[in-house]
């Protein structure tokens, strides 16, 4: 079974939408035994890192993410929480990645909102995707370039528009809005 | 490079898509479900639905639309009308919208702003700005452009952003459903204020207009209703010109 985390941060239901669409079925919950038990998790997330951090932990579901053997794919704060600690109200993360999630300087327009290419793509969750490719980004906050780094994205600086350790990816984009490319990263996650 | 976005909007009344000029004389433009749909088609960059007659009646017709619209497509769309409370944006966040767009009620109580923002992130929230021009300065309008506020659209939109609104909504009323043009004035004054995205609306009547609210102003985006909805222009069409003129679009 394929499991939509749901938590006080999440775009569960739009996420639920797309892998609807892709003909896949899967179900939106927060009880940590079908979590653990699944095939596939996907940790979505709009919304504000410190509420998010408390209420998975408050849940128990921040052990179950960290020690997921199944793949996992994070979604926008998905990603940041799946890193290591994030300047969103100085908050501990689940620590997956070795990377630290900064706040955009004012150099340009923060948050970073629309349609961006992304470079320096690898990895099988981007199987025929073409460099001109656009994804949809809205994010205040980006993972710094770090060893688990799949794709970049140039927005004031370089930042991680992805990242992939093992058996967890994810995406500062969300794919579940990047129209036909999107879905095209979501059914390669949904295959694997 | 990031690119600019077109976005159709749809104003929905009692369920229907509707257009009106200078926000009165209110016309039907059809079913917003297919209109999401062909948008989609388009190559729409992102949708913005804002429900004109807001209120705790048709609260629950609104959620069963936001729903099937969510359904139906895969690009963000913002959500807008009566949303009032915390409790109502996560209504509406929940029901798949991707934003909410908040106007009146954010002028009448800006810790609205403060609060959605603390729970959904500030990228959650877009602040909607009606302005028209009185006595020589552009001042904000709330109640769907009915009642003048005594809050001038520059410092209102500063303001908005400290409060921790992800991006601004500017509607030019003078401008609104006259196919005269983007009022780049307004624009280019508030782009320049703030440091978050501002989307312009109000006035787009031709292909050049986009170009023009592009090259003369700061905005990342421009929104427009009627023209997309009677089909005298297409995004599809409207993107290839705007990139043909410099301006970096999404044209896959």
């Amino acid at each position: 079974m394929i499991v939509i985390l749901k938590y006080n941060a999440g775009n569960s239901t739009s996420v639920k939408n797309a892998v609807d669409r892709l003909g896949f079925d899967s179900i939106i919950t927060s009880d940590p035994d079908l979590i653990a038990n699944s095939e596939k998790i996907i940790f979505p997330g709009v919304g504000q890192a410190k509420s998010a951090m408390k209420y998975l932990k408050n849940c128990g579901l921040d052990r179950i993410l960290k020690t997921a053997k199944q793949p996992v794919l994070g979604i926008c704060l998905g990603l940041q929480l799946l890193c290591r600690f994030t300047e969103e109200s100085d908050t501990e993360c689940l620590g997956v990645f070795d990377s630290i999630v900064k706040k955009f300087p004012k150099k340009d327009r923060v948050p970073h909102i629309g349609w961006n290419n992304i470079n320096n793509i690898k990895g099988e969750i981007f199987k025929d995707i073409k460099k001109e490719d656009d994804f949809y980004f809205v994010h205040s906050y980006y993972a710094e370039v770090n060893s688990s780094t799949v794709a970049t994205c140039d927005y004031i600086l370089p930042f991680s528009a992805a990242l992939q350790k093992n058996n967890f990816f994810a995406t500062q984009f969300h794919p579940e809005k990047s129209g036909k490319v999107g879905e095209l990263i979501l059914k390669n996650f949904l295959s694997l | 490079m990031l690119k600019k976005r077109i976005i159709p909007c749809l104003d929905i009344k009692d369920g229907r898509t509707v257009k009106g000029v200078n926000f009165v004389q209110i016309k039907d433009a059809g079913d917003p479900v297919e209109l999401a749909k062909k948008y989609v088609e388009q190559n729409a960059d992102e949708l913005v639905f804002l429900d004109i007659m807001a209120t705790l009646e048709n609260r629950s017709t609104l959620v069963e639309l936001v729903k099937k619209i969510a359904k139906e497509i895969n690009i963000p769309f913002t959500v807008g009308g009566g949303i009032k409370t915390k409790e109502d944006a996560k209504t509406i966040i929940e029901a798949g919208a991707d934003k909410i767009s908040i106007n009146s009620s954010a002028v009448k109580n800006p810790s609205l702003i403060k609060s959605i923002a603390g729970e959904f992130g500030c990228q959650c929230v877009t602040v909607a700005i009606d302005t028209k021009i009185v006595d020589g300065e552009w001042m904000v309008c709330i109640g769907a452009g009915t009642i003048l506020s005594d809050l001038k659209a520059v410092d209102w939109a500063v303001e908005a952003e400290k409060l921790g609104a992800g991006e601004i909504l500017l509607t030019s009323m003078e401008h609104d459903g006259t196919k005269n043009g983007f009022s780049i004035d307004i624009l280019e004054k508030i782009s320049s204020a703030v440091n978050i995205p501002v989307i312009a609306s109000g006035g787009a009547g031709k292909m050049e207009h986009f170009k023009e609210v592009f090259m003369k102003t700061k905005v990342g985006a421009a929104l427009a209703a009627s023209i997309f909805h009677y089909g005298e222009i297409s995004v599809v069409e409207l993107k290839k010109y705007l990139s043909g003129n410099g301006v970096p679009v999404r044209l896959v």
